[in-house]
């Protein structure tokens, strides 16, 4: 094989990479660089540096250490058996792209993932060796967030832990029977395990000990994890749950779904279909509605279920429970106003402060930014009543997209 | 009577002058604000009938919020502060009361600067400017932001870049920072700095990044508005990326149909 040009390398591997859906660069700890020692700050919000027409931020440089790979997973690119063109880098070029490319502003920090190389400890190492170079040899604080590799050594986790903000292990598919279908090497056992040994760290790191001494830090920013939407014939349902399996049993911060997008060379086992993305991103919606407004998995979509695609999870809960609506802006719970369509956690949290001093009314709404169109069937006020609305057989019809055929083609 | 106050250290003075207004009990509609370089007698022009003073307590929140939204472009900023403020501290206005046009507006202002200041964080784009024989490095960039609010967005720039030397020049205020001393001062002249050779790889990682399967356009431009484009090195690859994803997307399906390849393993 020819020797490739750096820029060639990074062509190759930020292409590999673009499967990856995290762009996180929030939470953990605060780090500035204002003493003059280093460079970079972290914490607070995020920062998305610029976006790309696929809709997406572009916050990390996002690359693969290599596409080279020894496992044949049929969904990914990079598998043994697909004719990628394949590269690799080397320590000090992904530490030298990383910093110039945050001297410059143009990303918050790393996000490393790589295809295994020799072996699972081999290629974690190399990764943990990474991010060492970048804290210790160029006094780096920003954000660092490593594709942990499941079956590799447990002191390696501990070690990418110490350098990185986030870890992240992918569970890739959301059955235990779809990964061994299309990742015969990968084990859901293993990835479990692995979230496992990564909470139990990220406790023991938060514990003092009895003198009150601090313990050795440990991805400050928590842990996520991705699932494929769309290469298996998983329902919603058991996405759903699986997903709220995942945050209560790991701690997970995030966990993202990335549809699947039809790749160059892929398995035959695999689909043809467009990246199904109206699905990807109600299963967000609806993840977000678990986390944030108190609905449980099973009331978003049956086990059975699909998620209505025209319509947003929260308008079709309220459509399908109709018996408790309209809700009454001025009495109602805080759990029930979360409920409402159009309301969003911000617009409920104005609305227990703005009532505690007086009624509201239908334009104060307005002013705290509820979206009215969406939650006038559901709620009553002084200066609004649904009357019959709720009750109206043609109610979703008034919220579902007029039919239409998109195309890409 | 007319209040004018510097370029520089805006919010500060502004917040000196009500204190001095209050204390003598000035309305809101006696006093004309204005920005700019003032010979110092319209400071102290002739007091205006003094009412009563009105002593100033307000919530921290009321504050931070009030002082963020006067970094906002609109000129009728300052009285309304100045308005709000007499209000707050006589209890006529309860501070978050969305209902009172007057604060809703403040509301807003204070939102669309806290995105600017954001979107100045994101999208500033530096270039090496490092002197030969330089033992520190040093970068430089120009932005346009839509409000004034280089001084409450450059601090962000002093914590991140804290072993650089950095300049960010705007149409109106440059904020410098050398060897850790963050300065101000007004702009002069309006050039780009030069390029710089990693621009190159940078826009080989944005076109890389972007997953033609995908495009979503709308989403794009709705976080990246189109005004900041011009100072964005990679912005001038956006239009031949969305045209040719049509294209690139057919080739792989074509790929994935036709070709005969060997079945997975296991």
């Amino acid at each position: 094989m020819a020797k490739r040009t750096l820029s060639e390398k990074l062509a190759l591997l930020a292409d590999a990479a673009k499967y990856d859906a995290s762009c996180a660069s929030s939470g953990g700890e605060r780090r500035s660089s204002r003493d003059g020692a280093g460079l970079g700050s972290a914490g607070g919000a995020g920062i998305c540096h610029a976006w790309a027409p696929d809709g997406r931020c572009v916050s990390l440089l996002k690359i693969l250490l290599t596409n080279f790979c020894i496992y044949d997973c049929a969904y990914c690119i990079n598998r043994a058996s697909s004719r990628v063109e394949r590269a690799r880098f080397t320590v000090d070029e992904v530490v030298q792209l990383t910093i110039e490319f945050y001297r410059r502003n143009y990303i918050e920090g790393l996000f490393l993932s790589s295809g295994i190389i020799r072996s699972p400890d081999d290629t974690m190492a190399e990764m943990v060796r990474i991010a060492r170079t970048l804290r210790e040899r160029e006094h780096f604080r920003g954000y660092i967030h490593l594709k942990t590799i499941p079956d590799a050594a447990p002191d390696l986790i501990a070690e990418a832990g110490k350098w990185a903000d986030r870890l992240s292990i992918n569970v890739e598919l959301p059955t235990e029977t779809a990964l061994r279908q299309l990742a015969p090497e990968k084990s859901a056992r293993t990835i479990h395990g692995a979230m496992a040994e990564v909470r139990a760290r990220a406790e023991a790191a938060r514990d003092r000990s009895h003198r009150g001494a601090r313990p050795a830090r440990f991805a400050p920013a928590g842990q996520s994890t991705q699932m494929i939407v769309g290469a298996d014939p998983a329902t919603d349902g058991q996405i759903l749950s699986a997903s709220s399996r995942l945050y209560a049993d790991y701690q997970l911060r995030r966990v993202y779904y990335s549809a699947f997008s039809p790749i160059p060379d892929a398995s035959r086992q695999l689909p043809l279909t467009r990246p199904p993305l109206q699905r990807e991103h109600r299963l967000y919606q609806a993840d977000w509605l678990m986390r944030f407004y108190g609905f449980a998995a099973a009331e978003i979509a049956p086990p059975s279920g699909m998620l209505d695609l025209e319509i947003d999870p929260k308008l079709a809960w309220a459509l399908a429970h109709r018996g408790l609506f309209p809700v009454n802006v001025n009495r109602a719970p805080r759990e029930m106003l979360l409920r409402v369509p159009g309301f969003g956690t911000r617009s409920v949290q104005r609305i227990l402060e703005a009532r505690r001093h007086r009624t509201l009314r239908y334009e104060d709404l307005l002013a705290i930014g509820c979206v009215v169109r969406h939650a006038e069937p559901f709620i009553t006020l002084p200066g609004w009543s649904p009357r019959a609305l709720p009750d109206a057989a043609n109610l979703r019809a008034r919220f579902a997209p007029a039919p239409a055929q998109l195309s890409l083609f | 009577m007319q209040v004018v106050l510097p370029r520089i250290g805006t919010v500060a003075a502004w917040r000196a002058e009500v204190r001095r207004l209050a204390a003598t009990g000035v309305p809101p509609e006696a006093v004309q604000w204005a920005v700019g370089d003032a010979a110092d007698d319209l400071f102290n022009a002739a007091p205006i009938a003094a009412g009563r003073a009105v002593p100033l307590t307000l919530p921290r929140d009321a504050v931070l919020a009030i002082e963020t939204a006067l970094h906002h472009s609109d000129p009728q900023r300052f009285a309304r502060g100045y308005a709000i403020v007499l209000r707050l501290a006589r209890k006529d206005l309860r501070w978050g009361d969305r209902s009172d046009p007057a604060l809703r507006r403040l509301l807003d202002q204070e939102k669309a600067v806290r995105r600017d200041i954001h979107k100045m964080h994101g999208f500033v784009r530096f270039r090496e400017v490092t002197p030969p024989g330089a033992n520190r490095r040093a970068f430089a960039a120009w932005f346009e932001p839509d409000h004034p609010i280089v001084e409450p967005a450059a601090p962000f720039f002093a914590r991140r870049f804290g072993d650089m030397d950095w300049l960010i020049a705007t149409p109106g205020l440059t904020a410098r920072c050398e060897t850790g001393q963050l300065e101000f001062f007004a702009t002069q002249g309006c050039a780009a700095p030069p390029a710089d050779a990693t621009e190159d790889l940078w826009r080989v990682y944005f076109a890389s990044i972007f997953n033609p399967a995908r495009l979503m356009i709308a989403a794009m431009a709705s976080n990246m508005p189109r005004k900041y484009w011009k100072n964005l090195p990679e912005a001038d690859l956006i239009p031949e990326l969305i045209r040719s994803a049509p294209a690139r997307v057919r080739a792989a399906h074509d790929a994935m149909t036709s070709a005969p390849r060997r079945p997975p393993r296991g």
